[in-house]
Parts: structure tokens; sequence; C-alpha cells
């Protein structure tokens, strides 16, 4: 190869019958686009038409080199008769009758998004929410169907695969839930012994953690972290399989997508997150203990005797109970989130994260639900 | 054969976790040429295209483009490199939260200095060569397969490289558009000289495109074959690589043999 040029130059003569010779030479491709663009138009504009692109000279052209030529005749205007290419190479020929069609007259294409008006903008909102509640009901409908098909057939549940998801969601989760409920024990009995303290009244900072724990605290914060452990693994994993179309082939396997993917995890976690919830309220009550022993000069019997004179078993279930209502609403929430996505690779993230703050969101709506309830109830 | 080598592959040796895919491979690529890689599935065509655009380290060998060693050059060199090749992966491996206008003007907007408006032109004339111009505003999500194949075909070609890696192009589209493909292919190493390195398995592109090719085989693990593919179809000594070429499986040449069938083929 003869050494490589990288400059485009130009002659520009007056013709003498009118208008301009423009005699291109060297390199116009990618390398010298930008510029030799931005450098004939700036000369071109002051001059009038007809304009004559002599290509003799010419070394190497490209496509972005036809689109210079392209561009010049569309910013200065200049009408199909009065824009002439002469003598263009053989090769040239037909890279330069790409940028012969009219983009605009093919089809109307934009660059970026087409501005709506708000009101189009709320019309498609409003449907976007409707059709979210039709998917979700149906969805719920669909889980129903499947858990009834179980309780019938028990063998249809994937075993092994609950089982996998209860260690993820369960055992994984043991030693994070662990340390947060015995480090908010600590906290809370510290807290309360300050006030406490005054009226010597140590120790009812075991009756205070001790309820705190069972009844508000240990299924809240189990239920958080558990919300960012596994709703968003149970949301990203399944709209990972939802945009490569691995539910698709599932479903026309013959399987129900619904008991293969969402029941398995329904039940890890329906299992395993009371459970996790009394290691937290176990934890919680270990942390106040810790104080009590250390600042409060309470011996460890009257600590635990005072926990459990405390805490009644409608205390303990009430607290399960709500326990599972949110492993309910994580599953659910996690696996509604991965099947409504749709696109690519930004899908799965974005189901991750609704996941996690829908269900965060619903648990403390559900528990300032169970509040008023038992308010009530006395 | 053209010009000097601008691809060099020097005793390549490809494993995967200790497992050997492709042993002690050589060959060079010559400028402006249309080479292609072929082979049974599974034959490690794909590995050796990731590994020549380095991708991945090889565990033995080395791979020159130009004059630069990519398996162990400095980081600036290797960035230089990947400057002049564009890839379309078997998986067209576009990127799915953007159009398809947006994937093509990617590489364009990040290494032109070209007005907004004439990138735009630009995606278009660059759709429009492989028919999916009306498709600017669509995600990669929004189109069928072959399109997907043809835009990441688009975007491969966004910067005119000097060297175009093509795994499978015409996989998954019908015989008209693929011939339409093979053209363009054609056309632009005509026109630009580029340097076309073609993963492929249809006979027709093989037959009508490559100047020189190269067989890769499973169980082997070596080259088994290279050269012009109409040499070997004919002269070939080794019948796995005549069979590849007049396409014809295993089982029927038991039965044309069992028939009694004139057609001899020496073991
Ligand atoms: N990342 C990887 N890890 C382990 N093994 C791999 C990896 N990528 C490929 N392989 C193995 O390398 C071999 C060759 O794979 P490759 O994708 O290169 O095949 P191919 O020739 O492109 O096949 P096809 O025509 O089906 O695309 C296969 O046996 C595959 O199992
Ligand atoms: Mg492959």
């Amino acid at each position: 190869m003869d050494t490589p040029i990288h400059t485009c130059d130009y002659k520009i003569s007056a013709n003498n019958g009118g208008g301009y010779t423009v005699r291109l030479g060297g390199n116009l491709s990618i390398e010298t686009a930008s510029e030799s663009l931005k450098r004939l138009y700036s000369e071109l504009k002051k001059a009038s038409p007809p304009f004559y692109f002599d290509l003799t000279d010419i070394a190497v052209l490209d496509d972005y080199g036809a689109l210079v030529l392209f561009e010049l005749k569309h910013h200065l205007k200049i009408s199909e008769s009065d824009f002439h290419i002469v003598n263009p190479p053989e090769t040239y020929k037909k890279t330069l009758s790409l940028v012969n069609f009219d983009f605009n007259a093919r089809c109307s294409v934009t660059f970026g998004q087409p501005k709506n008006n708000i009101i189009v903008e709320f019309g498609a909102a409003t449907i976007e929410a409707l059709s979210n509640v039709k998917f979700m009901v149906s969805f719920i409908g669909a889980i129903t169907l499947s858990l009834k098909n179980v309780l019938k057939r028990p063998k249809s549940l994937r075993g092994q695969d609950t089982i996998n998801y209860m260690k993820a969601t369960g055992v994984d989760a043991l030693p994070v839930v662990a340390l947060i409920s015995f480090l908010l024990g600590l906290i809370i009995a510290f807290m309360s012994s300050l006030q406490l303290k005054q009226f010597g009244a140590n120790i009812y900072v075991a009756s205070l953690v001790a309820m705190a724990m069972v009844s508000e605290l240990g299924p809240i914060m189990t239920a958080i972290v558990v919300a960012g452990r596994t709703g968003s693994a149970y949301a990203a994993e399944i709209a990972t399989m939802k945009i490569s179309e691995e539910i698709d082939a599932l479903f026309s396997m013959g399987f129900n997508p619904t008991l293969f993917l969402v029941i398995p995890r329904l039940v890890a976690a329906i299992i395993t997150i009371p459970l996790l919830t009394v290691f937290a309220n176990f934890f919680g009550i270990a942390g106040g203990l810790l104080i009590g022993i250390a600042m409060l000069d309470l011996t460890a019997g009257a600590y635990i005797t005072q926990t459990i004179d405390t805490l009644t078993i409608f205390e303990l279930c009430w607290g399960l109970m709500k326990s599972l209502v949110f492993a309910i609403l994580i599953s659910v929430v996690g696996c509604l989130k991965g099947f409504q996505a749709q696109g690519g690779a930004s899908a799965v993230g974005h189901a991750a994260t609704a996941a996690v703050v829908n269900s965060i969101f619903l648990i403390i709506l559900f528990d300032s639900v169970f509040a008023v309830i038992r308010s009530y109830i006395g | 054969m053209r010009q000097s080598p601008i691809i060099e592959v020097k005793s390549l040796t490809i494993s995967y976790n200790n497992e050997l895919i492709l042993d002690d491979i050589s060959f060079s690529v010559a400028c402006g040429e249309i080479f292609m890689i072929v082979g049974g599935s599974g034959s490690g065509k794909s590995s050796l295209m990731r590994h020549m655009i380095g991708l991945e380290t090889p565990h033995m060998g080395s791979v020159f483009i130009g004059n630069v060693d990519i398996t162990q050059c400095a980081d600036e060199e290797f960035q230089n490199a990947l400057k002049k090749i564009g890839v379309l992966f078997q998986s067209s491996a576009l990127i799915g939260s953007m159009t398809i206008g947006e994937n093509v003007a990617l590489p364009i907007i990040e290494f032109t200095d070209l007005p907004k408006a004439t990138i735009a032109n630009m995606v278009r004339m660059k759709l429009s060569l492989v028919g999916l111009e009306c498709y600017v505003d669509h995600l990669p999500s929004e189109i069928s397969g072959g399109m997907r194949k043809r835009a990441g075909l688009a975007r491969a070609m966004a910067l005119n490289p000097e060297i175009l890696f093509l795994d499978e192009p015409s996989a998954g589209l019908d015989p008209i558009t693929a011939a339409e493909i093979d053209e363009l292919i054609l056309s632009i190493n005509r026109s630009l000289g580029t340097t076309m390195i073609i993963v492929t398995h249809e006979l027709d592109s093989i037959f009508n495109l490559s100047q020189r090719l190269v067989m890769l085989e499973k169980s082997s693990k070596r080259i088994i074959a290279e050269g012009a593919p109409f040499e070997l179809k004919t002269n070939s000594s080794n019948p796995m690589v005549r069979k590849f070429f007049s396409r014809r499986a295993e089982m029927k040449e038991e039965r044309n043999k069992s028939e009694g069938s004139h057609e001899t083929i020496i073991f």
C-alpha cells in the first residue's frame, strides 16, 4: 500500500458560466468528514449556486464523504438542478448513490421520543395503571389456582427448587438477620434504660425489649432485610428469564410458569420468613439481656423470668402471623415484578428495584393496618 | 493474496477450564481479503473469533492485528487495535435499553465530531444498507431475530472499520435477505477494501464470497483444511471436508453405499 493520505484538500473556483467548481482531492472519509464539512460549509455559504463538485482527484471516498456532499446540499439549500457531481470515480458510484434518496419520503422517522401533550400522557398513564391492576389480579388468580393444584396433588410442587430457595431465603439470611436484631435489642435496651433507671425500674427493660421485638421489630426488620435480599433476587431472576424468552419456552413445553417459578418461591418464603422472625426475636432479646447484665446489674435469671412473664402466646402468634403476611407480600411482589419485565437488560434492574420499593412500602402499610386492628381487639 | 497479512494467528491454543477447545492453530489473513472460518457446531469458531479480538486470553500462542500482538500489548495499543475492528456477535449484542438508531449512533457519536443531524442521517444510511431504515426508533426487543442480526451488522460497520469480524451474519435470515447481505459484504469489501473475517455455515456464502477459508473440527481440535472453497470441495484429501462442502450427512453416505450407489468415497 502506498502511503495513506489523511487529509482532504479542495480548490474553489468561479466558473465562467456562473456558479462554482469545488475540486476535491485526497481523502474524504470518516477521518476527515467533520472537518471538511465545517470548512466547506463556511466557504460555500457566501457563494451562489450552481455548484460542481469535481471528484477527479479524490483518492479515498467512503459513505461518510458522500454524506458530507449530501449535507452540504441540504444545508445550503441547493436544489437538485444546481447540484452536480463531476467525474466520480467508477468505484465510488455506488457509495454516492447511497445518499441520493430522500429519507423523509420513505418513512417518517424522528430521532428521539416524540413529545405528547399532558392529556395524552395522563390518559396513557391511566390506561397503564389499569392494565397493571388487571395483570396483578390475574396473577394472584393464577397463584391461587396453582396453590389449589398443589394442595390436590402435592407432587406437583417442585421440591428440590423449594428447598434451594429455602436455603437462599432462610439459611443464608440468618447471619445478617441475627446480627441486626441483636444490635437492635442492644439499642432498645440501652435507650430505654436511660429513662427507666431514673425510676429504679430497671427490670422493665426486659419487658420493653421483649414486647418491642416480638410484636413489632422482629417481624418488620426481618421482612425488610428479606425484601432487600430475596425479593430483589426473585424479581431479577424471573425478569431475566422473561426477557430471554425462557418463560415462553417453559410455557410451550407445557409447564405452568406460575407453578414452576412462583409457587416454590412462595412456599419457601412462607416457611422461612416466620422462622427467621423467631430467630430475630431470640437474638433481639439476647441483645437486651447483654445490656441488662452489663449495665443494669440485673441477673440473667431475673431478666429471663421477666421476659417470659411479659410475653403471652397471643403476642408470639400475632408477630408470627404478621411475618407470614409479609412473606406472602415479599414473594408475590417479587415474582409479579419479574413477570411484568419487558424489554432489555434495564428491565431486570427496574424489576428488582420496583420489587424492593413496593414490598417495603406494602410491609409498612400492612403493619399499620395490623396496628389499627390490634387497637380494636384490645 | 493481495497484500501483507493484517491478522496473524500463531500457534493459538484455546481452553476453557482446562478443557481443550482448539489446539495449536496458525493462519494469517491478508489485507482486503474475505476470509472465512467454517466448521461444525461447537467446533470453536466463535471462541476463535473471541480470541482474535482479544476478548479472551489464550492458553498459549499469540494474535497479531497489524504489527501488534494483542494478547500481550499495552492497554493503549490494544485500544488502538480495537479502533480498527468492527464486530458482529452471534447473538447480535445490541444494547437493549437503546433504540436501533441509538445503537448504531453510539460509536459514531463517540469517535467522530459530526453534528447531531448529520449523524442521524448517517445512521439512516447505515440502516438502509441492511434494509432497516424504518426501524430507527424500535427497541431491539421489538424487532425480529433476523432484523437484530442486520442491525448488529449496521452497528459493526458504523465506523467503516478496517477489519470486520462477522459471526454468522446470515444465520436466521431468509435466502433473499441472506443473499443481499452477502452482496453488501462484497460491495463493502470492494469499495472500502475492508478485510472480512466471517464465521458461517452457509454454503452459498462460502462459495460466493470467500477467497480463502479454514475449517475447524471438533474431534481433532485443529484446522483440518485451509484454502479456496472450490479447490477444497473437489481436491481435499479429507472426506470430512468434501462432505461438508457437498452438504452430505454421514447417514446418507452409508445408505448410498449400502444401496450400491456408484458414488464412491474412499475413507
Ligand atoms: N465461556 C466458555 N466456557 C466454557 N466452555 C466454552 C465457553 N465458550 C465456549 N465453550 C466451549 O467451546 C466449544 C466451542 O464453542 P463455540 O461457541 O466456539 O462453538 P461454535 O463453533 O461457534 O459453534 P456454533 O456454530 O454452534 O456457534 C464448545 O464445546 C463450548 O462448550
Ligand atoms: Mg458460534
